[in-house]
């Protein structure tokens, strides 16, 4: 313990030096740009800019790029609450309630809680790295093809089984989001699925990004275009202020919801470190696991503060944790660690079990940064809410065309292909008609992001047990994980049962949930 | 140097200099071409893989020494094993800006996806980086496997039970699965994984018995004479051996050897003035000292082959993995 806080003071020595404290600030700016624009992301800001980091030292080099991912976590939620676009999959949950929020007028209050959420979230989940990272680095190795299987189902139940909403149409827009996840070249044989004839364009997928971007920016757009239309062209993307008697009842807002952050930031904290899960099932899941915790779940999805909280406490933490098997095992637990692991090859570091005997200032000035690179990230993104509040009064004619742009140039990103740009659009116009319908496009979103992370596992664990199903109930770690989403899955159904069999009237029994 | 070409006297001196200059490096004549936009450099596979950590090393190489008047910029074009960048290489014909990174995947994609018209022949030859190597490797807890005899033992006993980690169907690690099955008589099962890292962390969690994993992946997992290893090397498919007492399986009698090229290519029909710029910038990347401290502590081998001789290689080498994959029963 008091070693630990020895290396810890050792790690601040570190990070604290006047050159390295600039490139932390530095650092979280540049994130906090990234990962607002939507397209950009810290995976793709992070190997931009890996080339450049060789002109300090390693552990300056290290601490530049983890506070760009930092930063990059804050940032996402600002495209997700004032546009409506994630600009990354980490950022999906923030838009559930973050836009509705902003749609109220209430982008301030969204915009505080998440950056205090982040906060607490990074701060939490430092603290648990500092102390744990050992024995969790363990656990992470253990964690193989089944766990992970039964981690993804836990993440898809804790959507079906508290949805709350038509369950029906709930797995119906899973069941879409799995198709479009399955499109594509076989992760096992490398055989092309669903490819619609030979259209190159769906050789490699279906980027998340297409889907997201084509729904929630395109579809949010024609939205608001028909609301226009309907107000006589007067409406506006959304309306807020930021003064201080409204920032101080956000804040008082923001610790009545210290249950649900703390929570969510463990919960993060924990899925960040398995390997190849990252951030998005975790703030995922975090969501989900929030709606079941508030009195009033219907308030999810039209703007309850706890919506946002709990999605970026868990993906702030989560990034934090996926920092550990990078560190202790040399495995990325995220694509954006998995760029910041060739760096550090490329500096002549050796990632991986000895790295924290063989170069402990390097990995305690990291962790000391992270510390201070959330307070600098909190500090920041809060100076700018008023500046991105400006956006928001700008009238809905020039921004319509601005956030067009920024959608088109956020799908061809990632893929750089044309035709990502097309099935955008069809997404967007698809996805407006499914939300006239009143089908939930959520799940859908969580399927394409989850899809291909559970296939491969699940087919992995088939193979491994010959066919048998019971792999994923006869593993320490996964049995229970794989119980635990089973019940969640079918709770619905139970509920349904009880109340046939009581034959009261259902008003009543959705009370008890 | 020649920044910006004048018209009249400047261009003359220029070319003059610039001609001397390099006269030493590479052939004069071809000195005048240089890239005008920057060079795209496609990455057969993801963000974070084991080719894709090379690129932006070498990238990093160029930039640091100043090598090319213009940035270098990797694209990853990870789908199907390779088929999406081959299919995009293909369509960049003529090109003089983009360039890509192989595997070994170069030669399987096209064997067993016809389908996709690539002719790697037709692709220019720019320089070979490196030959990556390949180990045989167990874990720690296994104390009573201590060499290939007592492993073909083991996987014998356990039968379809086994399980090799490798990345990817019909890939190098599974070819040389294929391979270990057929020579020692035995029925491990392979399961693909998405790269080297994951492979070499199932190996040290214990949730697969076996990996034929690059000594760069593994080693995390692995150093000489440390205690805490979780993972051993039993055997190497190299010609001479790459850890002190571990053998090659040309030591225990086996004809066999197996590497993984990691070559720069160029797209099919790049004119010569770009292609012999090509080679130059990656001779000196080559011989930078950078590239060559990568190489040792990477385990890579393999001599700098470019032009024709690299283009003979490949084809021996399309040859050999056409038989490899007709024996496994991929292609017919």
């Amino acid at each position: 313990m008091f070693e630990i806080l020895g290396l810890l003071v050792q790690g601040f020595g570190v990070a604290l030096q006047p050159f390295n404290l600039m490139l932390i600030i530095l650092g979280c700016g540049v994130g906090l740009f990234i990962g607002a624009m939507p397209g950009l992301g810290s995976v793709n800001g992070v190997a931009i800019l890996l080339p450049l980091t060789f002109l300090v030292p390693p552990d300056g080099a290290i601490i530049f790029l983890a506070a760009i991912y930092y930063g990059a976590m804050y940032g996402g939620a600002v495209s997700s609450i004032l546009l409506g676009i994630p600009g990354a999959s980490t950022a999906v949950a923030t838009t559930f309630d973050g836009r509705p929020l902003a749609k109220q007028g209430l982008a301030d209050k969204a915009l505080t809680t998440a950056a205090l959420a982040s906060f607490v979230g990074g701060t939490i989940s430092v603290i648990l790295f500092t102390f744990f990272a050992p024995p969790l680095a363990h656990v992470a190795l253990t964690f193989g093809a089944p766990e992970e299987f039964s981690l993804m189902m836990l993440a898809f139940a804790t959507f079906v089984g508290l949805g709350g909403d038509d369950i029906a149409k709930t797995i119906f827009s899973i069941c879409i989001g799995l198709v479009l996840a399955a499109v594509g070249l076989d992760i096992m044989s490398g055989a092309p699925r669903l490819i619609f004839g030979d259209l190159p364009g769906f050789m490699h997928g279906i980027n998340f990004l297409v889907l997201a971007i084509g729904i929630y920016g395109i579809g949010e757009m024609l939205w608001t275009v028909e609301e226009n239309a309907r107000a006589g062209g007067k409406s506006m993307l959304s309306e807020a202020n930021m003064t201080w008697e409204r920032t101080k009842k956000n804040v008082s807002e923001f610790t009545g919801t210290w249950k649900i952050t703390s929570l969510s930031s463990v919960l993060g904290y924990f899925v960040g470190i398995l390997p190849a899960a990252g951030a998005t099932p975790g703030s995922l899941m975090a969501y989900g696991i929030a709606k079941q915790m508030v009195k009033n779940p219907e308030k999810f999805g039209k703007g309850a503060i706890e919506g946002v909280a709990a999605p970026e406490a868990a993906n702030n933490a989560a990034s934090t944790g996926s920092m550990l098997p990078m560190l202790t095992l040399g495995i990325p637990g995220s694509p954006t660690t998995a760029i910041l692991l060739g760096g550090m090859v490329i500096w002549g570091l050796e990632p991986g079990p000895r790295l924290f005997s063989s170069n402990p200032d390097f990995v305690w000035g990291l962790i000391a940064s992270l510390y201070a690179a959330n307070v600098f990230a909190l500090i920041l993104n809060v100076l700018l809410i008023p500046a991105f509040i400006w956006v928001l009064k700008l009238p809905f004619t020039i921004l319509a065309p601005i956030i067009l742009t920024l959608c088109l140039v956020g799908g061809y990103a990632p893929t750089q292909d044309m035709h990502d740009l097309w099935l955008m659009l069809v997404f967007g116009i698809v996805g407006y008609l499914l939300r006239k319908l009143d089908y939930p496009v959520a799940p859908a979103v969580l399927a394409i992001v989850l899809g291909p992370l559970a296939e491969p596992s699940l087919r992995q664990s088939l193979l491994i047990s010959g066919g048998d199903p019971m792999i994923f109930f006869n593993r320490p770690y996964s049995g229970p994980i794989m119980v635990v989403a089973l019940i969640l899955l079918f709770m619905p159904a139970f509920f349904m049962a009880y109340r046939l069999i009581r034959g009261g009237r259902p008003g009543n029994a959705t009370s008890g949930v | 140097m020649l920044q910006r070409r004048g018209r009249t006297l400047g261009f003359a001196l220029g070319t003059v200099g610039a001609a001397a200059l390099t006269a030493g490096l590479c052939s004069a004549a071809f000195a005048e071409w240089k890239p005008q936009k920057p060079i795209e450099f496609v990455v057969m596979a993801g963000k974070g893989g084991g080719a894709d950590k090379a690129v932006r090393f070498m990238q990093s190489i160029i930039a640091k020494e100043k090598l090319a008047p213009v940035p270098v910029i990797p694209v990853n074009k990870p789908g199907g094993s390779g088929a999406e960048a081959l299919v995009y290489m293909k369509g960049k014909k003529g090109d003089d800006h983009t360039i890509m990174f192989t595997l070994n995947s170069f030669y399987t994609t096209p064997l067993r996806q016809p389908a996709l018209g690539v002719d790697i022949t037709e692709f220019t030859p720019v320089m070979r980086m490196a030959e990556d190597t390949f180990c045989l490797w167990v874990n720690t807890d296994k104390k009573d496997i201590n060499s290939v005899d007592d492993f073909v033992k083991a996987a014998k006993a356990a039968g379809k039970k086994w399980i090799m980690a490798g990345t990817g169907k019909a890939s190098e690690d599974n070819l040389l699965t294929d391979y270990l099955n057929t020579t020692y008589g035995l029925d491990m099962k392979y399961v693909p994984y998405k790269g080297g890292g994951k492979v070499a962390k199932e190996l040290a969690g214990n949730n697969a018995n076996s990996t034929v994993n690059n000594p760069s992946e593994q080693e995390p997992f692995y150093k000489t004479g440390d205690a805490k290893n979780k993972t051993k090397p039993l055997a190497c498919f190299t010609p001479e051996p790459i850890y002190d007492g571990v053998p090659t399986f040309k030591d225990l009698g086996k004809d066999f050897v197996y590497f993984m090229q990691r070559s720069v290519v160029g797209a099919p029909g790049m004119s010569a003035e770009a292609a012999a710029y090509y080679q130059d910038l990656f001779t000196k990347v080559f011989n930078s000292k950078d590239w060559q401290n990568y190489r040792t502590k990477k385990k890579l081998q393999g001599e700098a082959l470019s032009g024709d001789k690299l283009m003979a290689y490949w084809k021996h080498e399309n040859e050999v993995h056409e038989g490899m994959l007709k024996e496994m029963g991929a292609i017919k």
